[in-house]
């Protein structure tokens, strides 16, 4: 029977360890992708075509797509993640309604993306007819990043101290007033640095936006600015392969001579786009939490 | 006189005008709303929909559903999804049986041993590893954990085991963070009390801290577990996709999420095959539910995150 003082130092030891091992193992996934995948990118890689046959392709399209999908994404939950972040802050009663909204929130939050993949297949591509449509793929994100922007809005709301509300209140200024002029500037760098925050997570999404943006991207004239023509890179209703996509499909079924190359370079270069968005996700909020709250 | 009514109206006028503003407001925040339930319910309804129809169009038994041999191109064509079922169940609960002491240690370090700079270093550490991208998960995986484990354990290295070490890793930082909440959450007072009782800090955290926060700690893992059953393109990339009924951990195997990811593109619209492929997205569907319903009654407000 050892010692319940030599128990604890073992125990101690053991929990160190485990921990250095999660430091290991992010250093090590982080060397490895780096180590293999920074030479990769270059200039070419960066803004080239992929290529289907041949090698010699960069990621230039998928990159633009990956960042397209998302802008477009947000347009669409904002709006509607604050709205209703807003009415569970502030207007939603006790009772079984908001118990079902609180549910319906929390269902769509642990959906698989696959599961929505396949919901945006049947709804944003075979219903409606358009194909594979990077429109179809910001719906299905959509769908990710709106119950996130909901409970991120929320928290940031239920963050701001009674006295500002009541204070308002008192002043004879309406509940809405007070929401939109009171509460919404205090509550902006926490809805902000969330969003931000959550939104990254799209940016490795693969499985939802296979079936709905494709695994296919068209040749693209970057001087062609408008929006209907399908070889504009702004135009919603083309086909946009994604880097993560990419990365899948060109190890899954990919004819690509240099595939492990390239998805070296486009894994390096994906978790690098993750990192510096999280890090500038971090800056932004502290900046605007100083411009808007007067405080260090 | 003739002056104050005219203040008066034009007073109602503002609030007239700041009433509608108030309505108009509120039918956004409505609308928000319900565009919420719509897309949940909306979600729910549509692959449910999908997913009877090879029972109902098709008059596919359940028997023939849970049967062990898929050949949708066979004749005759057979449908049988144990196969995927297991694959799903084995790669979940292996990766839950790895990851769970890893984190629990992991989680018991921040929370216990080493408050203060030891959150400092493995929150972001933790965040980082949450925002890898599954794709880039298997990807490595394919790269590193196949060929080892080709090499050390045997098989041609696209297996289970690697499907299971690879949704471990992926799941280690969902599970920690959730058991730091959690164990964060035990009072103080309570663990003062047990260091002036004389418990040592190994004491106080296996028969109180754990205890304590045990609610939450399953929820942990429970979240762990969900992330795993879902998750589909690392798996699909390292578990060698074979529609066989595997008879070891280093078997090639298939999971539900793997062999939709794999069939789907190919599967003709219309088919039974396509149809049976919506049957395996209800079964995600009705785990994931299951995990919430297991969540709440633990008694915790979801972590969605």
């Amino acid at each position: 029977m050892i010692s319940p003082k030599t128990a604890d130092r073992i125990a101690t030891a053991i929990f160190s360890v485990i921990a250095a091992f999660f430091v290991v193992l992010l250093l090590g996934l982080l060397g490895y992708i780096f180590y293999r995948g920074l030479p990769v990118i270059d200039y070419h890689f960066l803004t080239s075509p992929s290529k289907t046959m041949e090698a010699g392709g960069g990621v230039g399209i998928q990159l633009f797509n990956t960042v397209y999908v998302l802008v477009l994404s947000l347009f669409i939950t904002v709006p509607l993640g604050v709205g209703g972040g807003i009415y569970l802050a502030e207007f939603a009663r006790r009772g079984p309604f908001t118990e079902l909204v609180r549910l319906a929130v929390e269902v769509l939050a642990s959906l698989p993306s696959i599961v929505v993949g396949l919901f945006g297949f049947l709804v944003f591509v075979y219903y409606t007819g358009w194909k594979f449509t990077l429109l179809g793929g910001a719906l299905a994100l959509a769908i990710f990043n709106l119950p996130l922007i909901v409970r991120v809005t929320e928290d940031a709301l239920r963050a701001i101290s009674r006295d500002q509300r009541e204070a308002s209140l008192a002043l004879g200024v309406t509940h809405w007033h007070t929401v939109v002029h009171v509460l919404l500037p205090s509550a902006v760098p926490g809805i902000l640095t969330g969003i931000i925050l959550a939104s990254g997570r799209a940016f490795g999404e693969a499985a939802a936006l296979m079936f709905t943006a494709g695994m296919t991207t068209l040749p693209l004239d970057f001087s062609n600015w408008d929006i209907f023509s399908p070889s504009s890179p702004l135009s919603p209703m083309r086909p946009g392969e994604v880097l993560s996509v990419h990365i899948w499909k060109l190890n899954a079924e990919s004819l690509v001579p240099d595939r492990l190359r390239i998805s070296d370079g486009a894994s390096a270069l994906l978790v690098l786009v993750v990192l510096l968005y999280n890090v500038f996700a971090r800056w932004l909020g502290r900046a605007f939490y100083r411009r808007l709250t007067a405080s260090e | 006189m003739s002056d104050g009514r005219r203040k008066s109206a034009s007073r109602r006028r503002v609030d007239l005008f700041r009433e509608l503003q108030g309505k108009l407001g509120f039918l956004y925040l409505a609308a928000s709303v319900a565009l919420v339930l719509l897309v949940a319910g909306a979600v729910y309804f549509f692959i449910f929909y999908q997913g009877i129809l090879p029972f109902t169009r098709y008059r596919l038994s359940l028997g023939e559903f849970l049967s062990t041999t898929w050949s949708p191109l066979g004749s005759p064509p057979q449908y049988g999804a144990l196969a995927f079922l297991y694959g799903s169940a084995v790669v979940t609960l292996g990766a839950a049986l790895l990851a769970t002491p890893l984190s629990l240690g992991a989680a018991i370090f921040v929370a216990e041993i080493a408050p203060r700079w030891g959150g400092r270093v493995l929150t972001p550490v933790l965040e980082i590893l949450v925002g890898i991208p599954s794709v880039v998960y298997g990807y490595i995986g394919m790269r590193l954990l196949v060929p080892f484990v080709r090499d050390h354990f045997g098989g041609i290295g696209f297996s289970l085991f690697a499907g299971i070490l690879v949704l471990t890793v992926m799941i280690l930082p969902t599970v920690t963070s959730v058991a730091v909440d959690a164990l964060r959450a035990v009072p103080m007072e309570m663990k003062h009390g047990s260091y002036a009782l004389g418990a040592t800090r190994w004491q106080t955290i296996s028969r109180l801290s754990i205890r304590a926060a045990l609610p939450g700690l399953l929820t942990a893992v429970i979240f762990g577990m969900a992330r795993a059953f879902g998750e589909a393109l690392a798996v699909q990339m390292v578990i060698g996709n074979a529609p066989r009924f595997p008879e070891s951990l280093l078997d090639p195997g298939a999971t539900i999420t793997s062999i939709i990811t794999m069939s789907m593109g190919f599967a003709a619209e219309g088919t039974l095959e396509y149809y049976v492929l919506w049957t395996l997205a209800v079964i995600l569907l009705l785990m994931s539910a299951l995990s919430i319903f297991v969540v709440r009654l633990l008694g915790r407000r979801g972590v969605y995150a």
